[in-house]
This record gives structure tokens, C-alpha cells and sequence, in this order.
């Protein structure tokens, strides 16, 4: 048995750790949330007005709808990409599987800014993507709504959260076994009724932890449309951003951030639920 | 393999329901399936016996169709089967860990094989309960398969696996999760229920008593070849092959000669009819007695032997025998009390039965296990 001053010794770094770097900003942000800037200067005087305003602008709705349907988009876009690509490598890839799984998570280690700046190369309007189509007469003059749109932060989204999509669905199939699916061919279902009635509700619980992390990323992400995104996609961690900067409004920035954290934690929640619900190992 | 000379038109013989002929299988460079052929007939019980690595679950597994035979063909019926998708096979399986369907309830899971092919819904309820009631799981309909024993888990199984009334189940060691009671158990009810269907079953075990009590023939599996195809009856008293002898029941084995009309294995000798030439015999424990005062000799091997231990087991014991010439036999009497010192045995020559060499020569008895 270990006594209680060993286990207070073992407990207190990281419970110090989440203290200082998580729950005192959020409390900090938290209270922020309620004060507000008079004059150019903070004033710690308790109000529900950035509340107030926040449900009163339709900017801000405006562009939280626009991440919301941003982020519905990635989501989609990687679970189309994510789940062939885990299934394929799971049931059809064979001895090529291993190698290909690397491929898949390589880019993980390629950091993010990298592959921001790589697609505005490709993107942009004398970019990889309009040389080639001049090159082959497809287009004459440089395509704009390449860079700069929704488009081009769904595009780059989409790239960088598919292997956080690809990475659970993956594990989930290589979770089934294997008799299972003969179990079902033997029973006389083919490859398409084996898939729909046995393979994917078995993925389901991969399927839900991919689409999570690609939803709660892309909603927070304010660096796809910094570099790809342009006016036109302005999203909602960018206005938080600017409040924070330019704007000098805290509290309002602060509300902004307190209702994506309270969406965030209830999206979790949910599919958290929803997980458990599909498992059944 | 010569399967290739077989005619497109061929059509299994009128008593066999299945037939497999010279299948081989290959996995790389590793062929664990020598042309293979074996017939099953309707409503048989035949058992593929087998050390892990004989490849039984292979031959299993070729014809359910989860792997494609290098060579050889089978069929069913005048329907070739080894070039058909498993789900286009009418046979079933009983698969060794059950593979119940986790996220089914067990309705859902005995219904499948009738939903995938789109039965209508009345039916399928009514042929549900049908089989649950087979199984004798008729309370159990909505449980989910990880609620449920490993019996019962197996009682599912079955019943989902005869829903679509195949004349063929192939089971692949669906006892060996379970305990020895259970076992015993189960062994009884799947022999009630196959008589009571009347479909055949192909049954894999490596357990030579399950097979024993089970089958109608047992068909020996060793390093991808048959051993030997027969009756349990006839495979343990006419065993074919020193490994048969060896693999099913306690054996001696002999090793000797044969000239001018007499065996000679060490210290024994007998009469024959055979043809010249190395031998070797199989005479089981039980054949042989303590010896009482013989007057007619003829057809019968006396030996004298000091008894060098004896193993009481009930019902009977066990005695080793040290005849001389480095030859020791075993001996299974009635439980009769302490023995010591020179005995007199016997054994009835016919119940010598002449066994070949076994065909792989890695695996033959070697020098020590001689005449054990």
C-alpha cells in the first residue's frame, strides 16, 4: 500500500500542470467574458453585454454559421477520402498494408504552416494548379476562386485532417475479425450486403471518433483561412483572433471563445455517447 | 496435379454428396495440401482428424470457399464448387470461436443467412424459432451474443449456421473453447441432432476421442495428406499406417522381418502367410494377456517378459514389459493387483496387424521409439 503523502506526490504535478494551463485561462477567459473595455481600457465591471451583443450581430452568426457549414464540409470531404482509404488498406492491401499506412501518416509529421504555404503555391493565381491548366490550353487566363474562398480552406482542411479521420476508422476494421466477415459470406451474403450489415455498423464507433476530430478541429482552425481563405472565408476563430489583437476587445473575444468551448465540450459529449452506443467489445 | 485431366462435365459419384478430388494448397513456397481426395456422403458423419498443422482447417476452408485450392477441384452434386464464392455455396459452417455478429441480438443473428437473401418476413420468424427451438434457445431470441456462455454462444452458432438447411455443415473444432464437462455434452447433442436432420456433417478436431465418438468415418490427416479414411471401428483395429496405429488409441509397434513364412520381431516370433521382407506390426496393449496354460498354439505368440512397471488406472492397468533385445511392450490387463518378476503373455497373430512405414520420412519412428 502506498501512503497518502506518496500518492499526493504522485497526483500533484499534473494536477498542477491542468491547473495552471488549463483551468486558470479558462477561468480567466471565463470572467473576461462578463467585464468589458470602456474607453480603450478593461473594466472589471460584471455585465452580460458581449452576450447580448453576440446573439444581436448577424456578423457574428453569419460567420459562425459559415465554419459551421465549413466544418460540415471537411468533415464529409474526409470521411469520404478517410473511410475507402481504411478500408481498402484494411481488407484489400495485403502485404503493401504497412507500408502504405506510413504513407498515409507521414504527413502528420510535415507541420501544418508547411502544407498551408504548399497549397497556397499550388492555389494561387500564377500557382502549380493554373500553370498546368494553361499549360494545357484547359484554361487561358489564371483561375481566381482557386485561392482565396471557401473552397481552398475546405481543400487544405480536408488534406490535413483526412489522416485524423483515416487513423480511427482504420483501427476500428482491424479491430473486426476477420471470421466475422466469413461468418457472413458463408451465411450468403456477398461483398456489398457483408459490408453494409456487418463492416460498417462495426465501424460505426471509428467512424463517429474520425468525424469528431475533423469537425471540432476545422471549427476552431483560423490558419486555413488566414492563408488560403481571403475575406470571403473569414472564419470564426479569426474574428476571435482579431478581437483579441487589433480589435482590443477581450470580453467580447472572450464570450466568442466560451461558446465555441461550450459547443465544442457538447459535440463531445455526444458523440462520446454515440461511440459507446455503437460498441460492442 | 492430375486434376486437370478430369472432364468439365464430371458429376460426383450417385452416393457421394461432396466430392473433393486431388485438391492441393499451396500458401508461397509451403504446400500444406497434397492432392487430397475424399468423398462425403449425404447425411454421413465424417470426421478430418489431425495434429495442428495437418491442414484439416485448410481442406475445411477450401470448401466453404474462404481459400482457392492451387490444383484439384470438388464438387457438389453436378455443380462445381471450388470456383464459386463462399456466399454462392450451399454448405455452412460452424466456425471454431462462434463469429457471432457482436451487434446483433440472437434472432438477428440465426435470421441472417435468410435476410441476405431477402426471405419474406413471416418466414423468417417462423423458421427462426424453428431453429432456436432445435438448439433449445427458444428464451434467448433477443439476448445479445456477448451475454451469452460459451455453450450457449455455440448452440447459437449452430442454429444460425442450419438456417438455411445446407446438406452440408462443415464444423471447425466447435468444441475446442469449451470445458470438458460442456464438451462431453455437447459432443452428445450434436450427435443427436445430426441423426435427427439427417444433414452430413464435416467435422474438425484434433481431439482422436471426440472423433472416435462422434463419426461415421474418420478421414487421418498428416502433413496435408490422407493417412488413412475409415470407420473409427476399422481405423483402430485395422490401422493402415504406423502414424494411424500411433495417433488413435495406444499402440505397439513391431519391427521385424518376415522369412520363409515366419515373423521375426526381436524376441517374438509367429506364423505367417505374408511375402517376404522388412515388416512392421501393430499389436494393441489390450490384444495381449498374462498368459494362462496354452495347449493349442496355433495362430497364437507366447512370449515371456519381466514386468518393469505398472500404471493402475481403474478399471484396468497398464503394464510394460521388458521382453529382452531392448524390446519393450505394453500391456493393458484387467485390474488384477500388484505384478512383479518373468510373466508369460500372449497374443493372437491375427491381432498383429501390418502396418506401412509412414509415407513421410521425417516423421517415421525413429531407432528409439522402435517396438515400443
Amino acid at each position: 500500500m502506498y501512503s497518502r503523502a506518496y500518492k499526493a506526490a504522485i497526483a500533484a504535478p499534473p494536477l498542477l500542470w491542468v491547473s495552471l494551463f488549463l483551468l486558470l485561462p479558462y477561468a480567466l477567459m471565463f470572467a473576461h467574458s462578463f467585464w468589458i473595455v470602456r474607453d480603450g481600457f478593461l473594466v472589471h465591471d460584471w455585465n452580460l453585454q458581449n452576450y447580448r451583443a453576440l446573439f444581436t450581430t448577424p456578423l457574428y452568426l453569419q460567420v459562425f454559421l459559415r465554419t459551421a457549414r465549413i466544418a460540415a464540409s471537411v468533415t464529409l470531404c474526409s470521411l469520404l477520402l478517410g473511410y475507402p482509404l481504411a478500408y481498402y488498406l484494411s481488407f484489400h492491401a495485403g502485404p503493401r498494408k504497412d507500408l502504405l499506412y506510413q504513407l498515409v501518416i507521414v504527413p502528420l509529421w510535415v507541420s501544418y504552416l508547411v502544407r498551408g504555404y504548399a497549397w497556397k503555391t499550388i492555389l494561387g493565381s500564377d500557382g502549380v494548379l493554373n500553370g498546368l491548366l494553361q499549360y494545357l490550353h484547359v484554361t487561358r487566363e489564371p483561375v481566381s476562386f482557386f485561392l482565396y474562398s471557401p473552397f481552398a480552406v475546405v481543400l487544405m482542411l480536408t488534406h490535413i485532417y483526412t489522416p485524423f479521420v483515416f487513423l480511427p476508422i482504420y483501427a476500428a476494421l482491424e479491430h473486426i475479425p476477420r471470421p466475422l466477415v466469413e461468418a457472413s459470406q458463408d451465411l450468403g451474403a456477398d461483398r456489398r450486403a457483408t459490408f453494409l450489415r456487418i463492416i460498417l455498423p462495426l465501424s460505426i464507433p471509428g467512424l463517429i471518433a474520425g468525424a469528431t476530430f475533423a469537425f471540432v478541429l476545422s471549427l476552431g482552425d483560423f490558419l486555413a483561412p488566414l492563408l488560403v481563405g481571403g475575406p470571403s472565408a473569414t472564419m470564426i476563430a479569426n474574428i476571435v483572433q482579431s478581437l483579441f489583437g487589433a480589435a482590443y476587445d477581450w470580453p467580447l473575444g472572450a464570450a466568442i471563445s466560451v461558446c465555441i468551448l461550450l459547443i465544442t465540450i457538447s459535440l463531445l459529449f455526444l458523440t462520446e455517447r454515440l461511440e459507446k452506443r455503437w460498441a460492442f467489445r | 496435379m492430375s486434376g486437370a485431366a478430369i472432364s468439365p462435365g464430371h458429376v460426383t459419384s450417385a452416393d457421394a454428396l461432396l466430392e473433393v478430388r486431388g485438391a492441393a494448397k499451396n500458401f508461397g513456397a509451403v504446400c500444406v495440401l497434397k492432392n487430397i481426395s475424399l468423398q462425403i456422403a449425404a447425411g454421413e458423419f465424417l470426421t478430418l482428424l489431425g495434429e495442428s498443422g495437418s491442414g484439416k482447417t485448410t481442406l475445411l476452408r477450401l470448401i466453404a470457399g474462404f481459400e482457392q485450392p492451387t490444383s484439384g477441384e470438388i464438387w457438389m452434386g453436378n455443380e462445381r464448387l471450388d470456383t464459386l464464392p463462399p456466399y454462392k455455396r450451399r454448405v455452412n459452417t460452424v466456425f471454431q470461436n462462434y463469429a457471432l455478429f457482436p451487434h446483433l441480438s440472437v434472432r438477428e443473428n440465426v435470421a441472417y443467412g435468410l435476410r441476405v437473401k431477402s426471405t419474406p418476413k413471416g418466414e423468417i420468424a417462423g423458421r427462426v424459432e424453428e431453429a432456436l427451438r432445435m438448439v433449445k434457445m427458444i428464451g434467448f431470441a433477443d439476448a445479445r451474443p456477448a451475454t451469452l456462455s460459451g455453450g450457449q454462444q455455440q448452440r447459437i452458432a449452430l442454429a444460425r449456421a442450419l438456417i438455411n438447411r445446407p446438406q452440408l455443415l462443415l464444423l471447425d473444432e466447435p468444441l475446442s473453447a469449451l470445458d470438458a464437462n460442456l464438451r462431453k455434452q455437447m459432443q452428445s447433442e450434436l450427435k443427436a441432432l445430426q441423426r435427427e436432420i439427417g444433414i452430413a456433417f464435416l467435422f474438425v478436431t484434433h481431439d482422436q476421442d471426440e472423433a472416435m465418438a462422434l463419426s461415421d468415418r474418420i478421414a487421418l490427416l498428416r502433413n496435408g495428406a490422407l493417412e488413412q479414411v475409415a470407420s473409427p471401428r476399422e481405423i483402430y483395429s485395422r490401422p493402415a499406417t504406423a502414424y494411424a496405429a500411433e495417433f488413435i488409441g495406444q499402440t505397439n509397434l513391431l519391427r521385424g522381418e518376415i522369412n520363409n513364412g515366419m515373423v521375426r520381431c526381436g524376441a517374438l516370433q509367429w506364423k505367417t502367410s505374408e511375402a517376404g521382407g522388412p515388416a512392421l506390426f501393430s499389436v494393441r496393449p489390450e490384444a495381449i494377456q498374462l498368459a494362462d496354460i496354452v495347449d493349442d498354439t496355433t495362430g497364437i505368440v507366447q512370449f515371456r517378459g519381466t514386468i518393469q512397471q505398472q500404471i493402475y488406472s481403474g478399471a484396468s492397468e497398464l503394464l510394460e514389459i521388458d521382453c529382452g533385445e531392448n524390446q519393450v511392450l505394453r500391456v493393458r490387463i484387467p485390474a488384477s493387483g500388484p505384478l512383479t518378476g518373468e510373466r508369460e503373455f500372449v497374443f493372437s497373430a491375427a491381432d498383429a496387424v501390418r502396418v506401412t512405414e509412414s509415407s513421410d520420412a521425417h516423421a517415421s519412428p525413429s531407432k528409439d521409439h522402435e517396438s515400443q
